[in-house]
């Protein structure tokens, strides 16, 4: 298998859609290349669970096609696609050893005895399952059970794709590090394609080569942690990625020049055509890409709240806030002060999708 | 109230160390109150919150230990009317659990609690597993699986007799058209399976009911990840819906078993014990006793007998199935 592929996908939970709402995933196209790491980022109900199960087969898509290569795979069960999917909460056989559990998978496809043994050995070492092999697996903790639900993909050997949906929701928080460096090692071990689904931004950009940003259905961006930071296509992305988000303010064009309430500001490059008229305009600069300078656009700074590396300053001009980031040690005016915008970082928004 | 012992900062040393910090010393002041050790969270345990306990123990006074005692009191003399009494000791159990009388209605009961257990459990299970999730006859489903756990026991009972009659019954008339020799009044065999059908008819609806509530607790992905290790339904059913169900179907055989093995009123309105002692299980024989010869003191020495038996057979499944619940 070389790269998953989703042509034309469209999916309803409705028998009888009418409008543009009723389609939990919306028309897209998308693909993976073999061996990526990549993450579904979206808010609940964005429709990234719904995308995952189609990949997966548990779900049959409406109209579209999905292919592992260049195979058709649209028709065909989970068990008959090389994919393993992870659940958000653990799923162990109670009843069943950690051995057993991991056999499951193989035993349900005839595999031979001796193979069978190989194979859960070799990946119990993989997932350092192996001190508990000969124990009950509903005795474990969550990372453990995860782990156990990973084992039972990663034991076929023809498995291609991994899928997780949210893995970590029920693991203790000491324990979520542990078990990502474990996925992240063994993304590099194996170099199987993984897709990853979450709401958690930081989950997100730490676990992915590249993330797909999903919202009511729709794939909003996809691209690198770096390119989602610097050049969020949309404002949405703006807003979910990065702690604070983007600053959104409203914006004017006249001609070429870009103004936020009354003051001009530079855009690099500069927007491309004039937008169309009755447009909602809008800048987005991100609080790192703020400035305080000698002149600009006057402020008043409301509040700072410490971080840790940096702190972050609340400002206003006039009644709209904007959020900018200042080193550790770098001075605050204590009430009035001028910002700057980096215009290579600001971008002019128009209907909420980038113009620039 | 705190008694001033436990106070927490009762802290018996060298009053200097008291005087030392600006405060008295209580030790110094108190010393003739034993010191007594207060728990580590400094709470101090009171004799009196037992007196909240009072109104509980009464009621189960009146309700249990009362009117049980009163079956005790028979169960140990002899009558002959006149509310005269006399001490007679262990004689009524020894004779109870010597009579011939007693151990077959105890064989009929164990057969009888036997088939229905064997019957009802796997059948309100499939039941239960072929019943739809949810939606509209989901719900339809379910108020037809509880319409027979809402019809009174003696009204189940005449509609059995009726619907059973060989000569005007629907049942038995189909079943005599048919060509079978069926009269439940005369023949023990026909009666028994009329009662044994009676019962599955009117109870396993509990059992679905509570395998179907087992069986909703399933978390969707359980079945996903089967889907996904490629698990046959005999598989899915075997390691993931009967473990899921293990503790409903235990309540469940649990309920059954007492239910049944308490059983009076339908088959005493069906078939009257008979033909001949045929179907007379414990219960009926109970009253048999206590009621039709009006013998007091065996009939309270079986009552007891009786209800130990119950409570002995409950116990030894609930330990036996629960041992490894645990783990």
């Amino acid at each position: 298998m070389a790269r998953i592929r989703l042509e034309q996908l469209r999916h309803t939970y409705r028998a009888k859609p009418a409008g543009d709402d009723d389609w939990a995933l919306k028309r897209l196209d998308l693909a993976w290349e073999q061996g990526t790491a990549s993450a579904l980022l979206g808010p609940s109900g964005c429709g990234k669970t719904t995308l995952l199960n189609l990949i997966s087969g548990l779900l049959r898509p409406t109209e579209g096609v999905v292919r592992f290569g260049e195979r058709d795979v649209t028709a065909l069960p989970p068990d008959a696609r090389n994919i393993a999917q992870v659940f958000q909460f653990p799923v162990v056989y109670d009843t069943m050893t950690v051995y057993d559990n991991l056999a499951f998978p193989l035993r349900n496809r005839r595999v031979a005895p001796a193979e069978v043994d190989r194979r859960v050995r070799e990946v119990a070492e993989l997932l350092d399952l192996g001190p508990t092999l000969r124990h009950r697996a509903a005795g474990l903790t969550a990372d453990g059970k995860q782990k156990i639900s990973l084992g039972r993909g990663l034991v076929r050997s023809d498995v291609a794709a991994i899928l997780f949906d949210e893995p970590l929701t029920v693991v203790d928080p000491h324990l979520k590090w542990r078990l990502r460096s474990k996925l992240k090692e063994l993304h590099q071990k194996l170099g199987t394609t993984m897709i990853y689904v979450t709401h958690d931004q930081t989950e997100a950009l730490t676990f992915a080569d590249q993330v797909v940003v999903m919202d009511q259905g729709t794939v909003v961006q996809a691209g690198t942690p770096v390119e989602l930071f610097e050049r969020p296509r949309h404002t949405f992305v703006g807003h979910f990625i990065g702690s604070p988000g983007m600053n959104v303010l409203p914006a004017t064009v006249e001609g070429t020049t870009v103004r936020f309430l009354g003051h001009p500001i530079e855009l690099r490059p500069a927007p491309a055509r004039p937008p169309p008229a009755g447009a909602r305009l809008e800048l987005g600069v991100r609080p790192e890409f703020v400035r305080l300078a000698a002149d600009g656009i006057p402020v008043r700074i409301v509040r700072v709240s410490e971080t840790g590396r940096h702190r972050i300053v609340e400002a206003r001009h006039e009644d709209t806030p904007i959020k900018l980031l200042v080193g550790e040690g770098d001075p605050v005016p204590a009430e009035q002060a001028f910002l700057r915008f980096d215009p290579a970082h600001t971008q002019l928004y128009v209907d909420g999708w980038s113009a620039t | 109230m705190r008694e001033p012992g436990a106070l927490p900062e009762l802290q018996p040393g060298p009053p200097e160390a008291g005087q030392a910090g600006g405060r008295p010393a209580p030790s110094a002041i108190r010393s003739e109150a034993p010191p007594r050790r207060a728990p580590a969270d400094g709470r101090t345990p009171n004799a009196r919150a037992w007196w909240l306990v009072a109104p509980v123990v009464a009621l189960v006074a009146f309700n249990a230990i009362v009117p049980l005692m009163t079956v005790v009191n028979y169960s140990v003399q002899e009558t002959f009317g006149d509310n005269v009494f006399f001490f007679e000791g262990m004689k009524w159990f020894r004779e109870v659990l010597g009579s011939s009388r007693f151990h077959q209605a105890l064989q009929r009961q164990l057969l009888f609690t036997g088939i229905i257990l064997l019957i009802e459990v796997p059948l309100g299970v499939a039941i239960a597993l072929a019943m739809p999730r949810r939606g509209f006859w989901a719900s339809v489903c379910l108020v037809l699986m509880a319409m027979p756990l809402l019809i009174p026991w003696n009204v189940v009972g005449a509609m059995w007799n009726l619907l059973a009659l060989p000569d005007i019954g629907l049942l038995g008339r189909t079943l005599n058209g048919m060509g079978f020799d069926y009269n439940y009044t005369r023949q023990p065999l026909a009666a028994w399976a009329t009662m044994v059908g009676m019962d599955v008819w009117h109870w396993t609806s509990l059992v679905v009911l509570l395998a179907y509530a087992g069986l909703s607790a399933i978390p969707e992905a359980y079945y996903q990840a089967a889907r996904i290790d490629g698990a046959s339904s005999w598989a899915v059913f075997r390691h993931i819906q009967l473990p899921k169900m293990k503790r409903v179907l235990l309540i469940a055989v649990l309920l059954r078993f007492m239910d049944s093995f308490m059983i009076y009123t339908e088959p005493v309105v069906l078939t009257g014990g008979g033909p001949g002692n045929a179907t007379t299980l414990l219960s009926i024989d109970l009253v048999k006793i206590a009621l039709g010869q009006f013998d007091l003191g065996p009939g309270a020495a079986m009552s007891l007998v009786y209800f130990l038996i119950i409570l002995l057979l409950s116990w030894i499944y609930y330990t036996v199935m629960t041992r490894d619940g645990g783990q």
